[in-house]
């Protein structure tokens, strides 16, 4: 238990550091169970924030359990930060931080002792390690807050002061467990901005796992979209979400998702064929947002669209719009006013028209 | 969502649970509650009843009296802070280790609960004493004898008592999220460090229900003790000895020493309700 110490003030990474190539988060990341396997590779750059998004079950709070040293990996995972491997550590000796979705902030102790415990756990001496904490508290917005218990904090505080608290030990990984999903809705627009901030002045690589699609644009540099254990996407945030690669990314960013063999222009999704405006060939992706689709009483005449007959099946509240579950030779969302739910007399069960103009469709290869 | 204000509506009759809707009480349910409920309130009453109300403070001044309260006290506080020592270690390891034949270990624990305290005593003699397996070696080597001393007194309460100490201490352990304790890990801390600065004050609550249980049991101690360690005046005689002498010889006073006992139980029934037992 010699780790150094710090100031409690980031200072540049020392000059004797590992390699530029060698800085950062290399794992692959192996976890089996009887009911469940987790393999995923997983690369982060030091100071870059990557999101593990996923639906429940996925296995990312499992990955970051593993990067955290809390869960065993199985044969094949290996754990490499900053050129030196950290999964032969146990949880202790590890240089990370993880700010729990419940924050877990220890009830018996005031916020300033959570923050000082881990400088404590170095080896800090109390005085010294309490001023550490006091100024972490006030980067985050808390002086004042120092002496209180957890249960006397808000939501929102108590987030911040986990920040600060895994940020106390200065770690060079930092792992968020969906941060921000204890809070309502409006602390959590602010608690969001703000940890933005404090991501972005966080030198070491941040890993955060989070099954809110907003929260994951927001935060991360790179999203990586975890689906039954395995990587299923990754990228910029704004490239998964203009090109979706399965039906969960899909409903996150709110798009209509096929899958289909081009040919030239035209896409074929079982029996449609669509027309797009990229040029493609073999197993190719269609998407298109729920609003392109127009709906028709009968079947419209002119310009040449994507057009098909489909079946209402269900009619619900989006927004200001009314979003029309389509089912039919594929199944799709449409969002239309609610003057034209009325005027076009859109009940569940009725047969009608959908188009989508090839300029609002969106092709790529699969 | 927390008005004060009560609602005009409900009445008592709205409430569940009471006899409107569920009907007669039955009988073959009353009498014998009743009667149970008489059973275990009536000796008390017996006991308030009987006391030389008179004489009260004279008696309990006396010096066989003060003597026996005085060791019971003592022996009974070391014997607790023994099952501390001991127990509380032993519930972090059945909680938080898993180890081979961790659920015998668990089913042994309970076995001085359930054993009649007298067999403890014999048991505590076949291995304590100076003939014993290890008193002969304790003997040999250092010269200590156990049996029939003070020391023996809180060995034998000490063996009686822990099982209520570890129970109680391993239900706590259950009971807090073990996720603060990795919260702790991922800060740095070790496992002793883990458990001093976060297992203990989280557990607090439990480790002294447990005590108090543990303190009451070895102060009403009385099968193991009178066995092991014998019923000497100033060294070995507690209170329950001394009331089951004083029974035969002076009724009244048994009848006070009693009193104290039931008075001691009282208060720390007391205690635990207010602060352990119904906390939230």
């Amino acid at each position: 238990m010699t780790r150094p110490t710090f100031p409690a003030v980031p200072a540049s990474p020392p000059e004797s550091g590992p390699e530029p190539e060698q800085r950062g988060l290399r794992a692959r990341l192996v976890v089996t169970r009887p009911s469940f396997a987790l393999d995923i590779e997983l690369d982060v750059a030091a100071g870059e924030v990557v999101a593990l998004l996923g639906p429940n079950g996925a296995g990312k709070t499992t990955a970051l359990r593993a990067l955290a040293g809390l869960t065993a990996l199985s044969t094949g995972g290996h754990i490499t930060l900053d050129g030196r491997p950290l999964h032969t550590l146990p949880a202790e000796r590890r240089p990370i931080g993880m700010v729990f979705q419940d924050y877990l902030l220890f009830p018996h102790l005031s916020a300033l002792d959570n923050v000082a415990f881990g400088p404590r756990c170095q080896g800090v001496a109390k005085a010294e390690a309490r001023r550490v904490a006091a100024a972490l508290l006030e980067r985050v917005g808390l002086s004042e807050h120092a002496a209180a218990r957890p249960r006397q904090l808000s939501g929102g505080q108590a987030q911040r002061v986990a920040l600060a608290r895994a940020l106390a030990v200065r770690p060079r990984l930092l792992l968020l467990d969906e941060p921000l999903a204890a809070l309502d809705a409006h602390t959590r627009l602010e608690v969001r901005s703000q940890l933005r901030r404090h991501l972005a002045g966080f030198d070491g690589a941040t890993v955060l796992v989070t099954h809110d699609p907003l929260d994951a644009m927001v935060l991360a540099d790179r999203l990586v979209v975890v689906e039954n254990g395995t990587v299923v996407q990754q990228g910029a945030p704004a490239a998964v979400a203009r090109r979706p690669r399965t039906d969960y990314v899909a409903r996150l960013v709110g798009l209509n998702l096929y899958r289909g063999l081009a040919s030239g222009q035209q896409v074929k999704v079982d029996e449609l064929l669509f027309s797009v405006t990229e040029q493609l060939d073999g197993p190719a992706f269609v998407a298109f947002s729920p609003a392109a689709v127009a709906l028709y009483r009968s079947r419209p005449d002119g310009s040449p669209r994507n057009l098909w007959q489909a079946r209402i099946e269900g009619v619900e509240r989006h927004g200001d719009n009314v979003r029309v579950h389509l089912d039919g030779p594929i199944t799709a969302f449409a969002d239309v006013t609610p003057a034209a739910v009325a005027e076009l007399d859109l009940t569940p069960g009725r047969r009608i028209w959908a188009a989508v103009k090839a300029t609002e469709t969106h092709g790529y290869p699969a | 969502m927390t008005s004060t204000t009560p609602s005009p509506a409900r009445g008592f009759a709205d409430r569940p649970g009471r006899g409107a809707v569920t009907g007669r009480l039955p009988w073959a349910l009353v009498v014998p509650g009743v009667l149970g409920l008489a059973f275990l309130v009536l000796p008390f009453a017996g006991l308030l009843i009987r006391a030389p109300w008179s004489t009260l403070f004279q008696r309990l001044a006396e010096p066989q009296v003060l003597e026996a309260l005085r060791l019971s006290l003592v022996t009974a506080t070391v014997a607790t802070l023994v099952c501390l020592l001991l127990g509380v270690p032993l519930a972090w390891l059945l909680a938080r280790v898993s180890f081979p034949g961790r659920r015998l270990v668990r089913a042994l624990i309970t076995v001085p609960l359930v054993l009649p305290p007298v067999v403890g005593g014999v048991a505590l003699l076949l291995v304590l004493g100076r003939r014993g397996l290890v008193g002969q070696w304790l003997d040999a080597t250092f010269g200590i004898s156990l049996p029939f001393t003070t020391a023996g007194v809180v060995l034998a309460e000490a063996f009686v008592a822990m099982p209520f100490l570890v129970i109680s201490v391993e239900g706590a352990l259950r009971a807090t999220d073990q996720r603060f304790e990795e919260a702790a890990a991922t800060l740095g801390a070790s496992r002793w460090t883990v458990f001093r600065r976060v297992t203990l004050p989280l557990i607090a609550p439990g480790i002294v229900a447990g005590a108090v249980l543990c303190w009451a049991r070895a102060l009403g101690e009385f099968g193991a003790t009178i066995t092991f360690a014998g019923n000497f005046p100033g060294s070995t005689r507690t209170m329950p000895l001394a009331v089951y002498l004083a029974l035969e010889t002076e009724p009244e006073a048994a009848i006070v020493l009693s009193l104290v006992l039931l008075a001691v139980s009282l208060v720390i029934l007391a205690g635990l309700r207010d602060r352990w037992v119904t906390s939230p």
